[in-house]
This record gives structure tokens, sequence and C-alpha cells, in this order.
């Protein structure tokens, strides 16, 4: 691993000034991600600014009977924490599909989040990688790419954002909460990851000296009608080929409210507001979530490897939608899809 | 391949080639002292540094657990974490789980349950039980082997390994 300054911040604001000070510097919170990728030497820091011990350790009722989830709560906490299992199973259950339970008891909400790509040629400093070295051109585009992208890709890029919390909170439309220099800001979560466009480098909204303080979840947990489907090469700890965030709302056999949020799909944790849309007012069979996947992925395409990632992904929004709407969510121990 | 100047990292000109860092990791029940580069990680202070190399490296990058070790009582992977970042912290490796001479309950059960074949992953493996079995939360067969996923054992011994840990939690008080 390359060489670097270690500093420890004493609160938020001197996060924030140290982060400020020196222009190679990052956060360091978990680890699990950004040590990897130093070890990579694909991130080379001249300081790591430890951010762990700052007090963001809490799950908090907001006024308006959400939770705002401090942005160091380890994932293994957050998904068994009372509250979110309760109410927000959705989330409990993302954040289980992903990782192991020792990368769990070290990654933090904030850097699950900031969390990068795991396409091989963005690992490989050898090769081109408009994400990791801008202009020197995309290595997956024309290389193996079975774990890419389908919607939103770029001609500079068709990296997929690997998260499995990020598509729970996608669905759930949950706000980030960030302060910088120039004061506090929150973002949808929709709003916070980018689409690669001709800027692949950047993942998200970020500015660079910004920090994530809190995750807030509005009231409406959809705890009774939900799935999280995860479609993936072996049964666990492996990241999504497909993987499918399911809510909705049924009032008398008729879909009131739907939220359909897709991983491994695309730069970000992708959303279709006019798919959610024919969903609404319908009866919850197969026939209507069928209508909702032409739209989802009306505009996908496939690359030379990846292709058969459409129809794995029309299969399992219509398995999770169907797993939602019957009240029986996707087990994230016993792997049988039912 | 040539770097651009976006892959240099930015500043390290101006800036004091970095000072070991004086931390302490309190193993086994013991307080150890020792000055780390921040660079180390605890899988490395732990056995180039401390000597105890019963923490394995396997992959080094978080794929394969056989570098797991409790940190304040919670499994993780030593190799994706700095060393002076644990200050202050209690850790226990493989070295720590037997008490007075006597084998800790995984231990035993791995023994009886030939619950490896070459052992590299076997201290990975069993640091990991004892974090599952603290947690509480595998109930089920199923359970134990999502739970346990994060350990690799290429010698392909998991079915050994879930009956040893099944064994071990009973012993232990847990289910099942």
């Amino acid at each position: 691993m390359i060489n670097f300054q270690y500093a420890r911040a004493n609160d938020v604001a001197d996060a924030v000034r140290q982060i400020a000070a020196d222009p190679g510097a990052k956060f360091i919170a978990g680890g699990t991600n950004l040590i990897d990728l130093m070890k990579e030497d694909v991130e080379r820091p001249s300081r790591l600014i430890d951010i762990s011990r700052l007090p963001l350790k809490t799950v908090e009722a907001t006024a308006v009977g959400g939770l705002r989830i401090g942005a160091l709560v380890p994932n293994s906490d957050l998904a068994y924490h009372p509250l979110i299992k309760q109410r927000y199973p959705l989330l409990s259950s993302a954040i289980l599909a992903g990782a192991s339970q020792q990368l769990r008891n070290m990654a933090s909400t904030g850097g699950n989040l900031l969390q990068r790509t795991r396409c091989y040629y963005f690992y490989d400093s050898a090769t081109p990688c408009n994400k990791r070295e801008p202009g020197s051109g995309c290595s997956a585009v024309t290389g193996l790419n079975r774990m890419h992208a389908i919607l939103g890709t770029s001609e500079a890029c068709i990296a997929t954002h690997p998260s499995d919390m990020c598509v729970a909170l996608a669905a759930l439309e949950a706000k980030v909460h960030v302060t910088g220099p120039a004061g506090d800001r929150a973002f949808a979560l929709a709003d916070f990851h980018r689409l690669p466009g001709d800027t692949p480098q950047l993942d998200t909204n970020l500015q660079p000296n910004e920090i994530v303080t809190a995750v807030e979840l509005p009231a409406s947990g959809f705890a009774k009608n939900y799935s999280y489907l995860k479609i993936r090469d072996r049964l666990s700890y492996a990241f999504a080929l497909v993987s499918v965030a399911a809510a909705l709302k049924i009032e008398g056999g008729s879909i009131k409210e739907a939220r359909l949020a897709l991983g491994g799909v695309a730069h970000k944790p992708w959303r279709n507001p006019a798919a959610e849309a024919a969903l609404r007012g319908q009866a919850a069979d197969p026939a209507v979530f069928q209508r909702a996947v032409d739209v989802l992925l009306r505009d996908a395409k496939g690359f030379a490897h990846n292709t058969f990632k459409i129809d794995l992904a029309r299969r399992a929004i219509v398995r999770a939608l169907t797993q939602a709407a019957q009240g029986t969510p996707q087990s994230q121990s016993s792997k049988k899809i039912r | 391949m040539n770097q651009s100047p976006s892959m240099e990292r930015r500043g390290t000109e101006k800036i004091a080639p970095p000072a070991s860092i004086a931390i302490t990791l309190h193993v086994n029940g013991e307080e150890r002292k020792l000055k780390v580069a921040p660079w180390t990680t605890l899988l490395d202070a732990l056995r180039d540094r401390l000597n105890l190399t019963g923490t394995k490296k396997g992959c080094d990058h978080g794929q394969c657990g056989a570098c797991t070790v409790l940190v304040d009582g919670r499994r993780i992977n030593s190799c994706l974490t700095l060393a002076v970042m644990k200050d202050g912290a209690n850790i226990t490796t493989i070295e720590g789980l037997a008490k007075n001479g006597a084998l800790h309950p995984l231990q035993q059960a791995f023994i009886d349950h030939d619950a490896f074949q070459c052992g590299y992953c076997t201290p990975g493996q069993i640091c990991s039980a004892a974090g599952l079995i603290a947690e509480g939360k595998a109930k089920s067969v199923d359970e134990i082997r999502e739970l346990m996923s994060g350990n690799i054992c290429r010698c392909g011994a998991y079915p050994n390994i879930v009956a040893a840990i099944q064994q071990a939690m009973t012993a232990m008080g847990g289910k099942p």
C-alpha cells in the first residue's frame, strides 16, 4: 500500500476543516472499500482523515415520523435495528443481501453510499478506465462486460453501482444529509448518485469537501408488501447481476402506491416513475407487473456479454413484485426463490 | 503504463514523511504497545509485529475471511482495517480463544467434526463462528451458512464446518 499521513477528526466541523486543508485527503470510516482500492493503487490519498470515532452512530426518530440514521451506523447494526426490522424491513433485507457479516460489521451507512464500482477494469490500473483515469477510454464497452450496466450507460462508462442498501434507500425515497464548508444541505437519494455521462469519474453529487452526516427515512416504510430479490452468480457474498427492491401499498386488491428500484443494472440505483405509474390504481397481478416492466426496460441496452440481464431483470421484477404483493418477501438466508 | 496527472497524488511533495504512530492494542487480554506506520493493517500488525501468526493472510482484500478477528467482540476482516484506527481496542485472535489450557468449544468442535483439511482458513472460520455465536442471529442451518459466507474454504469442508458450529452453539448454550 502507498504511504500516507493519518489524522483523526475531533468532530464533524474539524473533519470538514481538515479535508479542505489537503486536496489529496480522503475520509476513512469502515475502510472496507477504500483500503482495498488503496491496495490496488486505484485510490492514492495523501492523507486519511479518520472519522470513525465521530458521534454519528445513532438512529433517531424524526419529527415527521421517520428515522434519521447517523452516517457511521454500521451496516450490520442498521440491518438488525429493531425499528428498521419492524418498519423498514426492505432496507434490512437489502443490507443483509450484501457483503459478509464481517464487512457489514465494519462498513458504515455513509460509506455504503460512497462505495465505488466493482468493474474489473476500474480496479486494474494497467487498463484504460474513464472513471479511474478520465479520458483514457472505457475497456468494458468492448471488453468483458457480463456484470455491466444495461440502463443509463454512456460511451464513456458502463459501470454499475454495487450497493444493495442504496437500492432499498432509493425505493424508500430516503434523503442524504451532508455538510461542508458552505453549510448543511440534503439530497433526495435519487439525486445523490449520478449517471456516468461524460464525467464517469464522479459517482455522486457530493462536493469534494463535503461529508455525509445522516440518511433520513420518511415515515412510510412499506413494511407489509415488500421484497428485495437479488440475483447473483453464487448464493451469497457476491454482487448483484440484477437486484430488485419492490414496495407496494395495496388496498382492496388495488395498488395505491408502488416503488421499484433496480440494482446491478446502472451507474446508480435505477428508478423509473413511468413504470411505477403503470402500477398505480391497477390490480396486483402478473399482467400488470409485466406492463410496468415493459416501460422500465424499454430503453435497456445490452453489450456483448450482458444482454441476458434484460430478460433476467424482466423476470426478477415480476417475481419481486409478486412476492411483495403476496406479503412473502424473499428470504436472505433460505435462498429458494418462491 | 504511464500514469496521467490525475492518477498522481496531489500534495505529497509538500508534506513530511509520516511518522510512526504509538498505539495500544489489548490483544487476547494483554496490553500491547507498539509504533506503527499509518498504512500498517491490523492484520500485518498482529502477524509481523506481535508475532501472532495464527491469523492468516489469504486474499488481503476482504474476500476470503482468513484474517477474521474479533475487535471489541465483533468479527471483522483485519486486512481491511488500519492498526492506527483500532488504537485502544480489545482484539481477540485465534491464539486468545483457548482458556487455561482448555480448547474453546469451537476449536474442540472443529476437531470432533473434522471441519478442515489444509487448515489455512480455520483460524478465520473459528473467529468468525465465535462472532456469529455472540451475535445470536443464526437460528437455523440456513442462517449459519449465510452468516458464515464471508469465510471461504477452498478445501470445501463446509458441511463439517456447519456441523461443528452447531455443536459449539449447543455446547455454549445457544441454538440450534
